[in-house]
Parts: C-alpha cells; sequence; structure tokens
C-alpha cells in the first residue's frame, strides 16, 4: 500500500509564508497544529460545532476543522498566535478576557478569542445582547459564559479607547 | 506594608499563556514529524462475544507501526493483560467488575477498547483500524435501570440480577422505620427519576508518552486530575519500579470528573508501545470516542417514604434507589454512596434509613461527574421538602427552615459513614443565615405579587428553592513544596493537577500572604510527580482545603526557616523580623534589611564561587570554624515541604433560587432570574469562586433542562455527537447570576477554608423541578425536563383523572 500522495500548499499563517506538503484530506487544524507546530489552535469536537478551531480566513471566522489544507493556498490565516502586537502586547479582545476572568482551562478560549476579534471588527460598538450573540457558536463547558459576555463588552471599550 | 491578598480578586497569573496560544495541553506535548499516533478499534455493540479478531489486513498497510489485541498484552508485560484495577474496592461492592485494557472475548458496552494500532498519523493509524476485520456474537443487551431491575439478562453472567453492590446505612433499621412511619401525623411517599448526563469537557482524554533508553525512564503526559494515580498505575502495569515513571500533567482543557478515573486503556497501552517502538507515541480521543468510552454520571431511580409532623419537620425518612452504573465499576461505589449520605443536606430527620442497589447495564460506565452523587441526593431530598409543604399547605421556606441544623449544634454528627469511610460529621455553618439570604436574593416573599402580575399578561412563572450541603476537601492528604531560590523567586510544588479553577493564582497568593514574598515571584507548578511524588489529585472540591492547606503549611515552615538565617547575618533576634515584599527586615527599622534571595544564599554552604551572589557562601566567608557547615538537624537550602492530612471533611453548604418563565404552547422554559447563596468558608479569590459558580451553574441548567444520553434499546447512544447532545451555548444559560457569599470558616484547616468547585452544580435539578412544578401546578417527579418532556406532562397530568 503506497503512501497518499503529497500536495504543495503556501500557507500564510501571521503573516509568515510556511511550505507544506500534505495529503489533500489534511485538516486546516491538524495542518496548523501538527505541521507547522502552532498548537494555539485547539480541537474540541471535530464536527464544526465548538468552535474551538476557530481562526480567520482573510480576516472572517472559520472552522479549521471543516476546511482542508490545500484549499486554503494562498490564503491569510490568523490564529491565536497572531492577535498579540508584535512586542507581545495583548489586543483588546485579549485584554478584555483576562480582566474579566473569561477564561478557566482555557482550552475554548482561542476560538473565542478569534470569534470575537472578528466580530468586534465588524461591530465595535454591541449591546449587551449583541455581545451574547457575537459568542453564541462557541462552546465552553467551564466559565457559564458570564465573564466571556462581560469580556466581550470589556474588550469593545478597551477598542473604542485604543481607537 | 503589603495587603493580604487572601480573600482579594486577584487576576490569573495563568491567563497570558492561555491568552496568546501558548497553553501546554496534552495534545500540544511533541507535536512533529517524528510522534506516532494511536487510534483504538471501539465495539460497535453493546453485548456480544469476540469470536475472532483478523488484523492482518493492517499489517501491510505503509504507515503502521503496531497492532494489538487482547491476545497480544501478556508479551508486553503480565499485569497488562489483568482486567484494570478496581480503584476504590468498598465490603459492599460484593461484584465489582473492571475492563480490560482491551477486551476479552467479550465486550459490555458500545465503545470498549477491542484493538489498539500506531501509525505515523492519526489518519492512517484510523484507516488501519477499518480494516480489522472482528467476528461477533451478538448479544442481547442490558439497557436502562428497568430493564436491569428484571434481571431477566445479565451484564455479567456472574453477576446475579445484575447488583454490584447493595448498602444500607442509617439510623434506624427497617422494623424501626416502619414503626416510625407508622406513628407519624403524616405520610407522603416520592417516586424520582434522575437521567444520565456527563462531564464533556471541551479536551477529552490524551496521552502522550516517551521512553527514555539511556536514563531507563518513562516519561508520560497525560490529561488527568491524578498524575500520582496514573504513575503508580503504569509502573505496576508496565512491570516497572515507580522510580521509572514520571507523569506529567500540563494544562487540562476541563475535568469535571471524568478525568479522575484511571488508567484509562490508553494511558497503559501508550506508554507500552512507546517502549516497544522506541517512539513518541500519543493518542488524543475525538468526540465521540468520549461520549461512548470515557463515563457519565447521574442516572438514578428514586423511592422516598416520608413521615412529618404538622410543621413538616422530619420524623421517619425512608430511601430506596437503584444506581446504574454502567458496565464496569473502576472507581467503586463513590457515587451512591455520595447520594445516600448527603442526600440529608442541611436537615436533620429523627430518624434516616438509606438503602440502594448498583446495578450493571451494557452502557458507558459511570464515574464522578462535578457534583458526584450529590445532585441526586439533593433532588431526592428537596422534591420531598416541596411534597412535604405542598401537602401541608406551608411555605417551601418554612418547611425548610422547621429541619435546619441550628448553628449552636455543630459540629453536627449525621449517624453515618460518608464515601471516605469517616463519620458524617458537619464542621460548621449557618444555615438560616444562608436561607434569609436566599429569600432576599431571589426576591422570595415579593414573588406572589409578581406571579399576579404576570399572569394578568398571560405569562406563566413559578419559583423554586433548594437548599445543600456538601462534603469538600476529602483526605487522605496533600503536600507541598516552597523553595525560594538565590534570585528571590519562588518555586512552589504541589502534587493535584489543575483544570482551569486557577491555582497557580490561589496558591500563589497563599504563599505570598504567609511567606512574605512578592506575589509576583511566586511559580506554582501542579501534577508533575517530578517535582512532588506525593500527591492524591483534583476532585470533590479539594485543592483549595488541601493543598491550599499543605502550600501554606509549607510556607510556614520555610518563613521559620528564613527567618532563623536571618536573625543570624542581621544579628537580630527572630522575634524582631518580619518578611516584607521578599525582604527580611527588623521590625520598625527597615533600613536594616536582607532579601529572601541573599538569604537563600546564605542557607547552602557552598566550596565554589560560581557568581557574584554565590560568593557570600563560600567555606572562607561564612561559617564557624568550630561547627560543621551545615548542622546536624538541618540541611542546605531555603526551602520547606510540609503535608496536610485532616480527620475529615469539611462541609459546604448553600442555596439556589431560580424564577422561570414556561410557555403556554411550546412549553420552552425561561429563567428569569438565579440566585446563588453559598459558604466556602474563607473566600481565597472571591473572582475565581464565583467563575466556579458561573461554570457549575451553567452545567447544572444543562443537565435540568437538556442533557441525556439517549440510548436505544440496542444500547447505541444516539446522540454521541457535539451536534446532537446539547451542551448549552450562552444561549442557554441565565443571563446574569446574582452571587452572595456566607463565610463560616472551617474548624479543621488552618485556613478555614472549604471547597467550592462543585456547589454551581449541586441543585440544579431540585431547584429547577421546583420551579416548573410551581409555574405549571403539576407534578415534575423525572428530570432533566425538555420542552418536549414539559408539552408531553403537561398531556399526561391533565388526562389522569383527578381524584
Ligand atoms: S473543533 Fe472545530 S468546531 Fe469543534
Ligand atoms: S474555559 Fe474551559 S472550555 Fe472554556
Amino acid at each position: 500500500m503506497s503512501a497518499e500522495e503529497p500536495h504543495e500548499v503556501h500557507l500564510v499563517v501571521n503573516g509568515t509564508t510556511y511550505d507544506v506538503q500534505v495529503p489533500a484530506r489534511r485538516l486546516l487544524s491538524d495542518a496548523l497544529r501538527h505541521d507547522l507546530g502552532l498548537t494555539g489552535t485547539h480541537v474540541g469536537c471535530e464536527h464544526g460545532v465548538c468552535g474551538a478551531c476557530t481562526v480567520l480566513l482573510d480576516g472572517r471566522p472559520v472552522r479549521a476543522c471543516l476546511l482542508l489544507a490545500v484549499t486554503v493556498d494562498g490564503h491569510e490565516v490568523t490564529t491565536v498566535e497572531g492577535l498579540a502586537g508584535p512586542d507581545g502586547t495583548l489586543s483588546a479582545v485579549q485584554e478584555g478576557f483576562r480582566q474579566c476572568h473569561g477564561l478557566q482551562c482555557g482550552f475554548c478560549t482561542p476560538g473565542f478569542l478569534t470569534t470575537v476579534t472578528a466580530g468586534l471588527r465588524e461591530n465595535p460598538d454591541p449591546t449587551h445582547e449583541e455581545a451574547r450573540e457575537m459568542v453564541a457558536g462557541n462552546l465552553c463547558r467551564c466559565t457559564g459564559y458570564q465573564n466571556i459576555v462581560r469580556a466581550v463588552e470589556r474588550a469593545a471599550e478597551l477598542g473604542r479607547e485604543q481607537a | 506594608m503589603t495587603t493580604r491578598l487572601t480573600g482579594a480578586p486577584v487576576q490569573r497569573t495563568e491567563d497570558r499563556r492561555l491568552l496568546t496560544g501558548a497553553g501546554r495541553f496534552v495534545d500540544d506535548v511533541q507535536v512533529g514529524p517524528q510522534t506516532l499516533h494511536a487510534a483504538v478499534l471501539r465495539s460497535p455493540h453493546a453485548h456480544a462475544r469476540i469470536v475472532d479478531i483478523d488484523v492482518d489486513a493492517v499489517l501491510d498497510l505503509e504507515g503502521v507501526h503496531l497492532v494489538w489485541t487482547h491476545e497480544d498484552l501478556a508479551g508486553v508485560s503480565a499485569p497488562l493483560a489483568e482486567p484494570l484495577p478496581l480503584l476504590i474496592p468498598h465490603p459492599a461492592l460484593t461484584h465489582g467488575r473492571t475492563q480490560h485494557a482491551l477486551a476479552r472475548d467479550e465486550v459490555n458496552h458500545v465503545g470498549e477498547a477491542v484493538a489498539f494500532v500506531v501509525a505515523d498519523d492519526r489518519y492512517v493509524a484510523e484507516d488501519a483500524v477499518a480494516r480489522i476485520r472482528v467476528t461477533w456474537e451478538v448479544l442481547e443487551p442490558v439497557v436502562g435501570l428497568e430493564q436491569a431491575r428484571a434481571g431477566e439478562r445479565l451484564v455479567h453472567d456472574d453477576v446475579p440480577g445484575n447488583v454490584g453492590a447493595r448498602l444500607e446505612q442509617g439510623t434506624a433499621d427497617a422494623e424501626q422505620m416502619a414503626a416510625a412511619l407508622e406513628a407519624a401525623p403524616h405520610r407522603l411517599a416520592l417516586d424520582l427519576e434522575v437521567e444520565r448526563s456527563a462531564c464533556t469537557p471541551l479536551e477529552g482524554r490524551g496521552t502522550v508518552a516517551r521512553w527514555d533508553p539511556d536514563s531507563d525512564r518513562l516519561q508520560v503526559w497525560t490529561s488527568t486530575q491524578t498524575s500520582t494515580g496514573v504513575r503508580a498505575a503504569v509502573a505496576a502495569r508496565l512491570g516497572l519500579d515507580l522510580g521509572q515513571v514520571d507523569v506529567i500533567t500540563p494544562d487540562v482543557g476541563g475535568g469535571f470528573g471524568v478525568k479522575i478515573n484511571h488508567p484509562w486503556p490508553e494511558e497503559l497501552l501508550v506508554p507500552a508501545a512507546a517502549r516497544v517502538l522506541g517512539r513518541v507515541v500519543k493518542f488524543t480521543e475525538d468526540r465521540r470516542e468520549h461520549f461512548v468510552s470515557s463515563a457519565h454520571e447521574r442516572g438514578q431511580l428514586q423511592h422516598v417514604e416520608v413521615g412529618f409532623d404538622d410543621e413538616g419537620r422530619l420524623l421517619a425518612l425512608d430511601v430506596e434507589f437503584w444506581h446504574d452504573h454502567g458496565a464496569y465499576t473502576p472507581y467503586g461505589l463513590i457515587v451512591p454512596i455520595i447520594t445516600s449520605t448527603q442526600l440529608l443536606g442541611p436537615y436533620k430527620p429523627q430518624l434516616y434509613r438509606v438503602v440502594f442497589e448498583s446495578l450493571y447495564t451494557n452502557t458507558t460506565m459511570v464515574t464522578p461527574y462535578r457534583g458526584a452523587g450529590r445532585p441526586q441526593g439533593c433532588y431526592a431530598m428537596e422534591r420531598t421538602m416541596d411534597a412535604i409543604a405542598a401537602h401541608l399547605g406551608r411555605d417551601r421556606t418554612e418547611v425548610r427552615a422547621a429541619n435546619f441544623i441550628q448553628p449552636d449544634e455543630f459540629p453536627y454528627d449525621q449517624g453515618l459513614v460518608f464515601q471516605d469511610g469517616r463519620e458524617l460529621e458537619y464542621d460548621s455553618g449557618d444555615y438560616p443565615a444562608l436561607l434569609e439570604k436566599a429569600k432576599a436574593l431571589v426576591g422570595w416573599d415579593e414573588f406572589e405579587t409578581f406571579r399576579a402580575e404576570m399572569a394578568a399578561e398571560g405569562r406563566r412563572v413559578g419559583i423554586g428553592l433548594a437548599c445543600y450541603v456538601e462534603g469538600t476537601g476529602v483526605g487522605p492528604y496533600e503536600g507541598a513544596h516552597v523553595h525560594v531560590e538565590t534570585s528571590g523567586k519562588v518555586k512552589v510544588a504541589t502534587g493535584l493537577t489543575t483544570q482551569g479553577q486557577g491555582h497557580q493564582t490561589v496558591f500563589a497568593q497563599l504563599v505570598a500572604d504567609e511567606l512574605g514574598c512578592r506575589f509576583e515571584d511566586v511559580e506554582v507548578v501542579t501534577g508533575d510527580t517530578r517535582r512532588m511524588p506525593y500527591a492524591v489529585g483534583t476532585f470533590a472540591s479539594r485543592a483549595a482545603v488541601m493543598s491550599g492547606s499543605a502550600i501554606h503549611l509549607a510556607a510556614k515552615r520555610t518563613k521559620e526557616k528564613a527567618l532563623r538565617i536571618a536573625a543570624d547575618a542581621l544579628e537580630a533576634d527572630e522575634a524582631d523580623l518580619e518578611i516584607v515584599e521578599g525582604s527580611v527586615r527588623v521590625k520598625g527599622s527597615p533600613g536594616s534589611a536582607i532579601d529572601l534571595g541573599t538569604v537563600a544564599v546564605l542557607s547552602n554552604p557552598l566550596r565554589y564561587a560560581f557568581d557574584e551572589a554565590s560568593k557570600a557562601a563560600t567555606q572562607f566567608s561564612v561559617g564557624d570554624p568550630g561547627r560543621p557547615p551545615v548542622a546536624e538537624d538541618d540541611e542546605p537550602g531555603l526551602e520547606g515541604k510540609d503535608f496536610y492530612s485532616p480527620e475529615r471533611a469539611t462541609f459546604a453548604s448553600g442555596i439556589h433560587a431560580v424564577v422561570v418563565e414556561t410557555d403556554p404552547d411550546t412549553a420552552e422554559v425561561t429563567i428569569l432570574k438565579y440566585a446563588v447563596v453559598h459558604d466556602c468558608g474563607t473566600l481565597v479569590n472571591p473572582m475565581i469562586v464565583e467563575g466556579q459558580i458561573h461554570g457549575g451553574v451553567a452545567q447544572g441548567v444543562a443537565g435540568a433542562l437538556f442533557e441525556r444520553m439517549a440510548y436505544d434499546e440496542s444500547g447505541q447512544l444516539l446522540n454521541a455527537s457535539f451536534m446532537d447532545f446539547l451542551m448549552p451555548y450562552v444561549t442557554e444559560v441565565p443571563d446574569g447570576i446574582d452571587i452572595d457569599h456566607q463565610e463560616t470558616p472551617s474548624p479543621l484547616n488552618p485556613l478555614g477554608i472549604k471547597g467550592a468547585g462543585e456547589a454551581g452544580v449541586i441543585p440544579s435539578a431540585a431547584v429547577f423541578a421546583a420551579a416548573i412544578e410551581d409555574a405549571e401546578g403539576i407534578r415534575v417527579t423525572r428530570m432533566p425536563m425538555s420542552p418536549s418532556d414539559l408539552f408531553h406532562l403537561r398531556t399526561d397530568q391533565r388526562q389522569e383523572p383527578t381524584s
């Protein structure tokens, strides 16, 4: 039995281009974690429901477990590792989660951070209801979401202060 | 002066890593081309005999390194072929049964491990698994408690009636109980039911192992709640000395009980394969595997008989329940024992008798899930309280208050034996005060006005309230090691593990307060057997009580040593010294001071000077030439180690109250208000405690309103994915949880702490059953209550003839 034929893929992740050889069936989540060693993106279900694997594809949130790596050839991917500033300063969203105790085990956190980053770009001044909706597609088993919603509101505040 | 950190909402030190993608979970360890990946063939049948397994088609698949079935295990090490250990044997568990690492002859639930493959990556490993051919003889399964009780089919041929255990205890025997029930002015009987749910942490189970032939040692990373437990199990089963095995628990993506069970088959198979292959091997389970092959909890049928007086005071409480243990009992009887003993909550019945049977079914096994048996106990007791109030036409809070243990009655002995084999003796508490707070917080006394207002708008609302007492901080012990480096940094190690509870922060708070060092200088390591080989684990809300106390004691020892050495150096009296902000100084004269780091230098007499600081500790600069450099009763280094081992558990308590609205058409339940008052003794970090409550409440709401394990009659779990198992999103949890604290410190430990990890989840089924019943005016005896459950309940009860 022969191994699967590898495909050459150029992944632009957090501004860096990576050339990798992957089989056609390799998930983007696995390519990021296992081929590039960017383990910040987590896998909680592998069937598109939990949102832990959410990354930004050309700025828009997508489930990395539902995409094949070969299909994002040449596109811009942002993972949780790319959210902080080059000097390590936390982004407004990261800072909001930190200040509001918006994480416990931290496993779901990368997916929330990417989702909220995109959400606040679209709607920088969400109402309480909109803040809840913004995170309504991601599962967290630890926090009961109370502080995550607060974190979104705080992040919006910080974002406006920075702007 | 520094401010005291205990009691302050200190921000978490662990967050920066987790927020930047720098967390290290088990699946993050050793990613890279050199790592091999494992996959497991799992039983598709709930009950079947294995006639034959053919792995030939796997062997010629490129990239496959190893295939094992049960037959291969004895060749690796004899104990690996034995059934997995029964971790907590109890004399009443007369028919304990555990699975094999890989099934031998028979499988007893869908998902049981049958064969194990290691390959270049998980994709290839799964390809290989799909090529294994098993010939099955399918047997009829036992699914659900009714079938288990009927005993017509057996899960294990040699377990008559499917009864793994029968346990009775109480303050009255059957005869006394019957007489007391007979004599009581009022008497009621209730039949209750609680469904199965599961922990479902977002990170599933995972294990990575590396065999190091150069040092003849095995390193295992695993997502567990007990590193020392896994270490002992791996060593025993692989025929290694304990000293050859290191177990490291890095970041854990939630546990909630399921990760206390050990060893999982993969926790033995992965290290065994790593040793055989000489390569790093990793197993990360997928979501479906987690649903069918880890563990569930909660499923019980209950029958309560109660006799009471005109005030609603409990004269006789007789409880019988049937506990669904699933296919195996590796974690013993912990769950039903807790239900049977913690059922009493804050009340003092004159007589109590409880008997349970723990029954086998051909379903995924049952081990503790956050709350561990307490939600079911609380449900039985609080449903009984509500029934008594309804029977007497009294306010539900009045009936509860009439039964409370009073603040001057502590310590209070319930006359039972708890899960740890100790007497069930409550250490401290103030239940009447809790009730006052709960009523105020939820607006109990104003509710009828609110109900009338809502009714005027055609809306249906209900209120419910449930009380609990929770045994927390069970033994046997935890330990801690505190080490001050010459840089002044303080390294702390404790052996229990961390699954997101903020231990690094909370423990650093305790060290900074006791030792007097800077909070920022403290680094805490948990769950690494190389740093602290003696430990038990993180469960039963025991971390703050047990490790917290041990850390406090170890910091105290370190401080004593620091003061002794500094007193010498400063030529002062120890009693005149204090440590502030990492500096030992003479009280009242801050000018005369010495850094903790320098004290650490002085604590270790040196032969060699390797930097400027160490020069101060070499043989020509310090010491009395007339005495040995290290005194007989001393040791080098500024460090302290200590253990904490309590006589018995501490008892936290609390009350939850909820206001719900039920939709007259869709039967949807909307939460209008959720209130929690609780008492976990001394609060170390209120921000973290509230976070624990939030998470618990969400899991409780989910268990009460949505989550159930949908088994069909052939034992297939129909909802083994997040698509079908209704875990709550933000849209399903209350928008806001009102919390009020009360602190009655525990006299059992130096800090007065009781645990807080599980409180959020315990009263949920009870409190929602009460509120829905109150809104609907129909009896609620089965939980969870989804909209369709409620819809059917309405139709059923309307059809019942009124008596
Ligand atoms: S892992 Fe991709 S959505 Fe859950
Ligand atoms: S913080 Fe643990 S799953 Fe969200």
